[in-house]
């Protein structure tokens, strides 16, 4: 009837992990940010596929607080990687490692 | 081989090269597309699911604000292919990337074995999931208990939505301040 | 899973041949009437020599454009550079497909309902969309590697944002009235007579989304994106022949979908003092897509009409007018609805009238605020921070 459970939950985990590996193995700090909103995306994934499975509603409103969780997230992380580009012409996280503006 | 399988496989394969995508171009603005394609692979996945409101809000939010966002700082940053300096070497980067299918095959485990033991499979839930395929969850539904049961929390995210609004002005604001 | 051949593949095939051809042609129609209705404005004829009337000139344009070299800058980033023109066209085209057109025809004994797929989420996947045509805009402006073009789209995408919050916003009461986010639902939830439509009961809320779809269409008085004073002209500076002739038409298609959904949501739909009831099941079906066609039309004229009438925003009264008044007024029509709907029960008089008290209480705040601050610094008037009441002039 309906496809099952862990083909979602596996393309899921590969998601994650290709987040993971971005933020391991990249410098610039908004790629480094989008791959933490592909995590994020893999989560919901696995939310709603679960959600499905035990006919449940919740799964899906947990998506909705992802998203808006998500959403200020951004906002305030661009902010953030906005002001640092604006002090210090990089934004590469390596370079961008003092706490002092 | 029925349209469902076919559709995830499809939708699945397009999110995953387009993940890959990400972390693979040099160019912001091409990742940040890479990654607007995955965002809707994962809106087709959802409405695959059954959660057609999920897919609407994934579309409208990621892909209509939250990606906007990432272009709009991209573009005013002008930023180009910046210097990966500091970023790791091949053999680390080897060693990243190793970790990295270690995590995958530990999630593909627990995905594929450990659901045996809980809730998910059970008679119970298979009963629920059929009763699912005969009234699909509605809008109606979400709406419904995100007003009653889980309005606290609703109310919460608002809260936060409020904090990030006001969080970003204070620091932009400052920024130019300190310039004048 | 049996498939019926006719129900299900062959008639919506049908029904999208023909909304994608008449979107085509609407086009052509619109090249046409904008450039003769403006002629008539501004009391000039217009374009007039190719076939009666000039009506064949938005042909000859066509073929201007397909025949011109389809030049590609060395400068730009080539595959975002093609690909951006197709980012803009393709959502203002699939948009449509949950719009009803008409109510329901009957051939040959099956009952075809006028919209090409009813899917119960249908303003949202509008919403969804349409929040998807800036990427054309950013990405063609970006890959343009030319300064004017990237002005164009930061203005632009900062614009859609903004007014993208109001146009989301101002359709919740009408959502909250009607119970149901698929369009047809809603169009069918207003009854034949005029003032059984929503723009009666919801009309702040119709302003404010009215104007939020034209600032969304990049449209006077909101084409900061492509001021040709200021940007040459803007975002599609580098694009020539039939591109740039794609971002002309996606433009127009942006328009009529924009207006096919203000009459849904709005204007009462197909229905219109009971006209689309007369006549069997099969002229009342191609009644009410009559109805709807002309009621488009005139919505469509109306966005003429204003071009022709307001003056250019400068960009920071564009901000000031979209956040400090259609968006509070959105949002008083949410609150009003919700509060006026318990308490009355539903009575859509009271909704209606609270509505615009709410508004115009709103609008009487916000312009007292800003006339405040705008006294605190009188000695700093002429500059642009301190012009937020200009603004207003512009737009009453």
């Amino acid at each position: 009837m309906f496809l099952g459970l862990e083909y979602y939950l596996v393309l899921s985990a590969l998601l994650f992990t290709i987040g993971v590996i971005g933020v391991l193995i990249r410098r610039n700090a908004i790629i480094i940010f989008m791959c933490i909103e592909l995590m994020l995306n893999a989560a919901n994934l696995a939310f709603v596929a679960i959600s499905r499975d035990l006919g449940q509603v919740e799964g899906q409103l947990f998506v909705f607080f992802v998203m808006a969780v998500a959403a200020a997230e951004v906002a305030i992380g661009l902010a953030i990687i906005v002001s640092v580009f604006k002090h210090r012409e990089t934004i590469n996280v390596d370079e961008v490692n003092s706490l002092k503006g | 081989m029925n349209a469902e399988m076919i559709l995830f496989f499809i939708f699945g394969a397009v999110s995953l090269i387009g993940a890959i995508a990400v972390i693979s171009f040099r160019h912001p603005i091409y990742s940040a597309l890479s990654l607007i394609v995955t965002f809707f692979a994962q809106a087709g996945l959802f409405v695959l699911l059954g959660a057609h409101f999920v897919a609407a809000v994934q579309v409208i939010v990621y892909a209509g604000a939250i990606m906007v966002l990432f272009l709009f700082v991209i573009m005013l940053l002008n930023l180009g292919t910046l210097s990966e300096k500091g970023a790791l070497t091949g053999k680390l980067k080897g060693v990243a990337t190793v970790l990295g299918i270690l995590l995958a095959i530990q999630g593909i485990y627990i995905a594929v074995n450990a659901l045996n033991n809980t809730e998910v499979g059970s008679v119970e839930a298979q009963e629920k999931a059929a009763a699912l395929a005969e009234n699909p969850i509605e809008t109606y539904d979400i709406g419904k208990l995100l007003f009653s049961e889980y309005l606290l929390p609703f109310e919460v995210t608002s809260l936060i939505l409020l904090a990030a609004l006001i969080g970003v002005i204070v620091l932009v604001k400052r920024e130019n301040q300190t310039e004048n | 899973m049996d498939i019926d051949l006719l129900q299900d593949i062959i008639i919506p095939i049908v029904k999208i041949l023909f909304i994608a051809h008449l979107l085509i042609i609407g086009v052509m129609a619109m090249i046409w009437s904008e450039r003769r209705v403006s002629g008539w404005m501004q009391d000039r004829l217009g374009p007039n020599r190719v076939g009666p009337q000039g009506l064949l000139q938005p042909i000859a344009d066509g073929i201007k454009f397909l025949f011109k070299e389809d030049l590609i800058p060395n400068h730009v980033d080539k595959p975002l550079y093609v690909l951006a023109p197709a980012m803009l066209l393709v959502p203002a085209m699939i948009a449509i497909a949950v719009v009803p057109f008409g109510s329901t025809i009957t051939i040959a004994g099956i009952d075809i309902p006028l919209q090409i797929a009813d899917i119960n989420i249908g303003i949202l996947y509008i919403l969804a969309i349409t929040s998807l045509g800036v990427y054309g805009v950013v990405i063609g402006a970006w890959a343009s590697n030319n300064k004017y073009s990237l002005l164009g789209g930061l203005r632009s995408s900062a614009q859609m944002i903004s007014y993208e919050l109001t146009l989301g916003l101002a359709i919740i009461g009408v959502l909250m009235l009607s119970e149901s986010l698929s369009l047809r639902k809603i169009s069918e939830g207003q009854g034949a007579n005029p003032w059984e439509w929503n723009f009666i009961i919801h009309f702040p809320a119709f302003l404010a989304f009215t104007t939020a779809m034209f600032a969304e269409t990049n449209r006077l008085p909101f084409d900061l994106a492509e001021a040709e004073q200021e940007l040459v002209a803007g975002y599609h500076t580098e694009y020539s022949s039939m591109k740039f002739a794609m971002f002309f038409m996606a433009e127009y298609m942006n328009m009529i979908v924009g207006s096919a959904v203000v009459v849904t949501l709005f204007l009462g739909g197909w229905h219109f003092f009971g006209l689309e009831a007369i006549g069997g099941p099969f002229w009342s079906g191609v009644i009410s897509f009559a109805i709807f066609f002309v009621k488009t039309g005139i919505f469509l004229f109306v966005f003429i009409w204003v071009r022709w009438t307001l003056p250019r925003f400068r960009y920071d009264q564009l901000m000031n007018f979209g956040w400090k008044f259609l968006l509070p007024v959105a949002l008083s029509s949410i609150v009003v609805t919700g509060t006026l709907y318990i308490t009355t029960n539903g009575n859509r008089l009271w909704i209606g009238i609270g509505n615009v008290v709410a508004a115009f209480i709103i609008a009487a705040i916000v312009a007292g605020m800003l006339a405040m601050d705008n006294n605190g610094k009188s000695a700093v008037q002429n500059t642009p921070a301190a012009a937020p009441l200009r603004g207003l002039d512009a737009v009453e």
